[in-house]
């Protein structure tokens, strides 16, 4: 192994070229390159599903697309979503940042990092086949909603629902080689004098987030797995009729999918927790309790998933445990949002785009944050439980949350990444329009929600008609005002912008990152810094 | 930690530790995830959750008759909708002192010109008071099979237990009878028709 590295040095600026470069790529920064194309080719195909979704939407009644197909929507903008857009997105980031952040020349594993990304297009492929397939009148794509639970799923799953099982299957597997390449990359590849409790709170939520991920994403593999068994081989996991239990499902399902939400949003505090000290000029406020109160959400992510299944029928000791249990979780993600506001606080604070969206991550994912409180309790949750309230309360922390985390980190780093300064205008104009339409999308759901208009379905009684037509206005000004976004980045990426990027970018930036050239260099630290 | 002369091989046996490690870690959760069924069923047996009744119980249990206290069982029958069967209860309900045994019955035709296996799945509500209800005969153990066109008695045999909670005054007994997965009518039934249906209906 010793003369692969060898080799690595000797061919120090070589950079492959053509498809190759792309198809057999080992190097983190093109990996990490494709994994946000990826991401945001998937961002837009989900959000085009989000959109069939909000016309159909924009009035009582039945308009554009049968109940059918609008299951078809909602369930595969839901998967396409968490799996290839966010989360993708993390691991792009990832594969950026954390070795330039840790002092590393590149990822522990590069050949798993091309495999990891590679099966990625073969996962979505398969899903969106399905729903190809559907377009053209062969059956129907998946519909049973991201959370799949059975029997939907399995005694009444569509025949593609195999296809399913085997993309998350592949997507599970993607998911965990690039954990395991994380958590190698940061135990082993530090340089020298990078104590764990030195490193930058980025790679911090990146490390926790590859442990819940291998903790939790063989769980979700074992329950499409008896799926896949229940469908095909006779088993009954979970048909009543042959002894099984289809709340099981839930459980087993909530499991993964609480930890599952962690991993949504953990990496996104810690791209927060770069940029907000960059922009004010300070160091974070309460380092190490930003990686306690990390450590914290990430246990008890473990213990709280039965909030999901109030309804379902629970003893009064389950529900008050998993109650407070949730409860709980609002302690140090308080701790965290309070960090944020005292590292601003005093600060010498410019809002360049990157800043702009950190602060509306604050400020809307604490308001996601207390919707989650409110569908915590369980007397509360009888009544939100299946609701526009829970439809308003997670895309508040998936899309101003996690979304707008990336958003904010991408702004950040493409100087770094490219040597090119983004065009502030325009990402400021996305900034506002975005942030603007958001709430104009999803703010109302709240209150549809509150008066009982459930989520999933198609049609709706004539007094949620005016809350459910803003929030359409909402998407569609949301939607578009992406394709800003789309064509900074590019116009970026092509060097079409006139300010050229120093090293250090960001006056306040501190980190082993901002001592690299910018582009960055091919390989990141070929001998590693010192850090004192 | 590296140290600061960087030693390559070092890193590599680093890793192959992480990974090992890892691994471990992957592979126990696959099986955890499967092990959370038996867990499941467990634990709903200990506390009664679900309204999962317990196993035959041997021999009628010599409980002392608790004559003070009555409390009402009632019968409810329902049917998995691929299920082609009538199927109800021949009392709709009752009294019974706790620790007297009770034998029931339920009716059930096949109303197909079919053979058809059934499953009957029982459950008690409330879910806390499912500990309590002991049957020693029903026709939930075994699998039932229907001739075409043919009908049915089924007896039930069960006892309150006196221990039940004071709160409680009125158990519900019901069953669902399914198609037995892997019998030969199940496939066509569990997985196409329904799906077939309910595309036409919309």
């Amino acid at each position: 192994m010793s003369a692969v590295i060898e080799e690595h040095h000797d061919h120090h600026d070589h950079k492959p070229t053509g498809i190759g470069r792309w198809l057999f790529s080992t190097n983190h920064k093109d990996i990490g390159t494709m994994y946000l194309w990826f991401s945001f080719t998937m961002f837009f195909i989900g959000g085009a599903m989000a959109l069939v979704i909000r016309a159909e939407l924009f009035q009582p009644g039945l308009q554009f697309v049968e109940p059918e197909f609008f299951n078809q929507m909602t369930t595969l903008h839901g998967l396409i979503m968490v799996f290839g857009v966010i989360m993708p997105a993390f691991v792009g980031l990832a594969n950026w940042m954390v070795p330039m952040m840790i002092g590393a020349p590149d990822m522990a594993l590069p050949r798993m990092n091309n495999w990891s990304f590679w099966l990625l297009p073969g996962a979505f492929g398969i899903l969106i086949a399905s729903l190809v397939m559907s377009l053209m009148g062969m059956g129907s794509a998946p519909n049973f909603g991201w959370t799949f639970y059975a029997p939907l799923s399995t005694t009444y799953g569509p025949a593609s629902t195999d296809y399913f099982i085997f993309s998350v299957h592949l997507m599970g597997i993607s998911s965990i080689m690039g954990a395991i390449n994380i958590i190698a990359t940061i135990m082993n590849m530090r340089a020298p004098g990078m104590t764990y409790m030195k490193m930058p709170i980025f790679v911090w939520t990146w490390f926790i987030t590859a442990y819940l991920l291998i903790a939790v994403m063989p769980v979700l593999a074992g329950a499409v797995t008896m799926m896949l068994t229940d469908r095909n081989f006779g088993t009954s996991f979970f048909n009543a009729a042959g002894g099984g239990d289809p709340v099981m499902f839930q459980h087993i399902f909530w499991f993964f999918g609480h930890p599952e939400v962690y991993i949504m949003i953990l990496p996104s505090f810690g791209i927060i927790s770069q940029i907000v000290p960059t922009f004010a000029r300070k160091k974070i406020f309460g380092y190490s309790s930003m990686v306690y109160a990390t450590a914290s959400i990430a246990f008890l992510s473990f213990i709280v998933w039965a909030h999901h299944m109030f309804t379902t029928g629970m003893p009064v000791a389950g529900e008050l445990f998993f109650m407070y249990a949730t409860m709980l979780i609002a302690v140090p993600t308080g701790v965290k949002v309070f960090n944020w506001v005292s590292t601003m606080w005093k600060g010498s604070m410019t809002f360049e785009t990157p800043m702009l969206f950190a602060i509306a991550f604050i400020f809307l994912f604490t308001i996601g944050g207390f919707t989650g409180l409110m569908l915590a309790m369980t007397p509360a949750d009888f009544q939100y439980h299946d609701t526009y309230f829970v439809v308003a309360h997670f895309h508040y922390v998936l899309v101003t949350g996690a979304a707008f985390g990336i958003m904010a980190g991408v702004y950040f780093w493409i100087p770094k990444w490219t040597g090119n300064m983004y065009d502030e205008t325009l990402g400021k104009w996305h900034f506002w329009i975005s942030t603007i339409s958001v709430n104009v999308l999803f703010f109302p759901m709240h209150f549809v929600g509150l008066a009982g208009m459930p989520r999933r379905i198609p049609d709706y009684s004539l007094q949620f008609a005016e809350f459910n037509a803003m929030a359409s206005v909402g998407a569609f000004v949301f939607g578009f005002s992406q394709l800003i976004f789309l064509y900074n980045m590019i116009k970026t990426a092509r060097g079409k912008t006139s300010v050229k990027a120093t090293s250090q970018v960001w006056d306040g930036a501190e980190g082993l990152e901002w001592t690299l050239p910018s582009p960055a260099p091919f390989h990141s630290f070929t001998t590693p810094p010192q850090v004192k | 930690m590296m140290s600061a002369e960087p030693k390559p091989s070092k890193g590599v046996d680093d890793n192959k530790k992480v990974i090992t490690r890892l691994m471990f870690i992957v592979i126990g959760m696959f099986g955890f995830g499967f092990a959370l069924v038996p867990i499941y069923d467990v634990f709903c047996d200990i506390t009664g959750l679900n309204g999962k009744t317990g196993e035959q119980i041997a021999a009628p249990l010599n409980l002392e008759i608790d004559t003070s206290r009555v409390v009402t069982v009632e019968f409810v029958a329902s049917l998995n909708e691929t299920m082609p069967w009538e199927f109800q209860p021949e009392v709709k309900s009752v009294k019974v002192n706790p620790g007297q045994p009770t034998k029931i019955s339920y009716y059930a035709r096949n109303k197909t010109d079919s053979e058809i296996i059934g499953q009957a799945v029982p459950s008690v509500a409330p879910g806390l008071a499912a500990p309590y209800f002991q049957k020693t005969e029903c026709f939930c153990f075994t699998e039932q099979t229907l001739e075409a066109g043919e009908e049915k008695h089924m007896p039930v045999i069960f006892i309150v237990d006196p221990e039940l909670p004071d709160n409680v005054d009125v158990l519900t007994l019901s069953y669902t009878f399914f198609i037995k997965p892997g019998s030969k009518a199940a496939p066509m039934a569990l997985n196409k028709e329904p799906k077939n249906s309910k595309h036409q209906e919309l």
